[in-house]
């Protein structure tokens, strides 16, 4: 693969954040050439935080939702409703489900990732799971007709949910099986106080706690639990997480572990093929190790610097790593919730500004003494100040780079 | 109508004042010295802009970092997409007075989330 004057014709595959981010991407970045892309959905790339908010309490609509805009011509072939299901490492020809091949000159992989279920759930009325539009006109519809609602899994999205569904009026309960929610990515301290919002607003949360089951024989009707407890449920929301949508590139010749691997600028093992968004397992230089990020913001400024790895790396548009320091929000219950950096265990945590107990304040953490990530509840414009403050570490070790050369 | 709304002297360059009228507006001094005042509600969701970070004439959303040019209101960088309604200012005496837009407002969707009316429809 040569510079941007070679291709002629780029695919992105997954029609969503990351995948019109690519696109924008490659066209403000100069190529001119034709794209085509892809996407599953039959919808337009919408946005999808608002789907456990804002949407899912009818305060927005599915058109408020839109990515794109209207007055941008970014001259696309759209294939919507369309699932790649091949990738030919050789030809980088992608096969559709409904046979259709497609040739391109490169490929960016933007397919994101799906909700994981829970084993055993399929089938009955009532559980839900929600990544997409779809799921979250199902849920919202359930919702209304419902009382009582049991949320599987206090991370994020199911915090989210349990908030939604209160400020409906849903007599709520939240089933966790870590001891403490969130305590991954906050910590267990942080995390404590981030779960005890359920309680400020008259959900239980129950933690520590397994779910044996769901009952209930055309209709979920309750969640039995580990210890036998039964808890009641009208409607039933599987928050365990996000699995990526990489199985139909097995045999490409791509590293897939988790996702697809790629460098800290999107390269991944084949020549003109990068990935980005929650799709790929990326090197980042800030946390030094190679994750998959499931945050808006990763996927929202990632494929600039994928779309510069695709594009050739000229003097004007130099290769580049992805390398800002992670950073993701969350709304609940009236809170706005923010966080950027990386904690691990054994990092102190010091409050710099207000109180837990307000749910208004700030967090630093720090290891060896430096300022290593921030969380804040309703402190925006403090913690914006922080946030910018966070860089690579001085010492980043050389990067990781899986056999491809810019 | 032409409002007075604070001393100048009151917000240091490079910080922004949130007047809390209906919709709230934001009021930044730049660190050369210029003042702008738009519609504090950043167009695509809802966040405060006085709370976001200035460089130059641009403010840097605190939520998803879109970015608007204070002279015209306009997007510089999503995601938001129509810009942000501008507000004529004049120092007077070193006072700010704020003539406020007879246009409409470009809010985001949904009603502006200002407090608890979110979460407490339970209750
Ligand atoms: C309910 C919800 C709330 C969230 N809230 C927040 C939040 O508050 N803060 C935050 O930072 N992040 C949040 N996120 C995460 C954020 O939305 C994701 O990080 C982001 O959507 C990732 O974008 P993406 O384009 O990489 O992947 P996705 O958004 O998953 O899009 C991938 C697209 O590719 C399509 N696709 C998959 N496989 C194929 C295939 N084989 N062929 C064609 N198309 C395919 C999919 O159908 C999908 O449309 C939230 C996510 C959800 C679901
Ligand atoms: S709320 Fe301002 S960019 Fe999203």
């Amino acid at each position: 693969m040569t510079g941007t004057g070679a291709l002629r014709s780029i695919a992105v595959v997954g029609a969503s954040l990351a995948g019109l981010a690519a696109v924008r991407a490659l066209r403000g970045q100069g190529y001119d050439g034709e794209i085509v892309a892809i996407g599953a959905e039959r919808h337009e790339p919408y946005d999808r935080p608002p789907l456990s908010k804002d949407f899912l309490t009818g305060r927005c609509a599915a058109a408020d939702l839109a990515l794109g805009d209207p007055d941008e011509d970014l001259a696309v072939d759209w294939r919507l409703g369309a699932t790649a299901v091949r990738l030919d490492a050789h030809d980088r020809g992608i096969t559709l489900a409904d046979g259709t091949e497609i040739r391109a000159d490169a490929v960016v992989l933007a397919t994101g990732a799906r909700a994981r279920q829970l084993p055993g759930t399929g089938g009955l009325a009532g559980v839900h799971t929600l990544r997409t539009l779809d799921d979250a006109v199902a849920l919202r519809a359930d919702l209304a007709a419902a009382e009582r609602l049991v949320v599987i899994g206090a991370g994020f999205i199911g915090a989210e949910v349990a908030s939604s569904a209160r400020s409906l009026g849903l007599d709520v309960t939240v089933v966790e099986a870590l001891p403490v929610p969130l305590a991954g990515p906050l910590g267990v301290e942080m995390g404590t106080v981030c779960a005890g919002l359920h309680a400020d607003h008259g959900v239980r949360l129950l933690t520590g706690t397994g779910v044996a089951r769901l009952l209930g024989s055309e209709r979920v009707t309750a969640v039995e639990l580990a210890d036998g407890t039964l808890l009641p449920a009208d409607v039933v929301v599987v928050g365990v997480g996000a699995q990526p949508n990489v199985e139909w590139l097995a045999g490409s010749g791509l590293e897939l572990a988790g996702g697809v691997v790629t460098d800290a600028a999107g390269a991944t093992k084949l020549p003109g093929v990068v990935a980005t968004g929650d799709c790929a397992v990326s090197f980042s230089p800030y946390t030094r190790r190679v994750t998959r990020t499931e945050h808006w913001t990763h996927a929202h400024e990632q494929p600039a610097a994928a779309v510069a790895t695709l594009l050739g790396g000229t003097v004007d548009n130099p290769r580049r790593e992805y390398a800002p320091a992670p950073y993701f929000w969350s709304d609940q219950y009236g809170v706005r919730i923010q966080f950027a950096g990386h904690r691990t265990d054994g990092d102190a945590v010091r409050i710099i500004e207000g109180h837990p107990d307000d749910r208004s304040f700030l967090a630093l953490y720090e290891r060896d003494g430096q300022f290593v990530a921030a969380l804040a509840m309703n402190q925006p414009k403090l913690f914006t100040r922080w946030r910018r403050q966070l860089r690579v570490p001085a010492a980043a070790p050389a990067l990781m780079t899986p056999g491809v050369s810019a | 109508m032409t409002h007075p709304v604070c001393p100048l002297s009151a917000i240091p360059p490079g910080e922004a004042y949130r007047w809390a009228v209906e919709p709230p507006v934001a009021i930044f001094h730049t660190e050369d010295g210029q003042v702008f005042a738009i519609d504090d509600t950043c167009t695509h969701q809802d966040a405060s802009l006085a709370d976001g970070w200035l460089e130059g004439c641009e403010v840097e959303c605190p939520l998803h970092a879109s970015k608007f040019d204070l002279r015209t209101g306009r997007v510089d960088a999503p995601p938001a997409k129509r810009p942000v309604r501008t507000h004529a200012v004049e120092v007077v005496d070193g006072v700010v007075h704020v003539t406020l837009s007879t246009e409409a407002p470009n809010l985001p969707p949904g009603p502006a989330v200002a407090d608890s009316a979110l979460t407490d429809g339970a209750k």
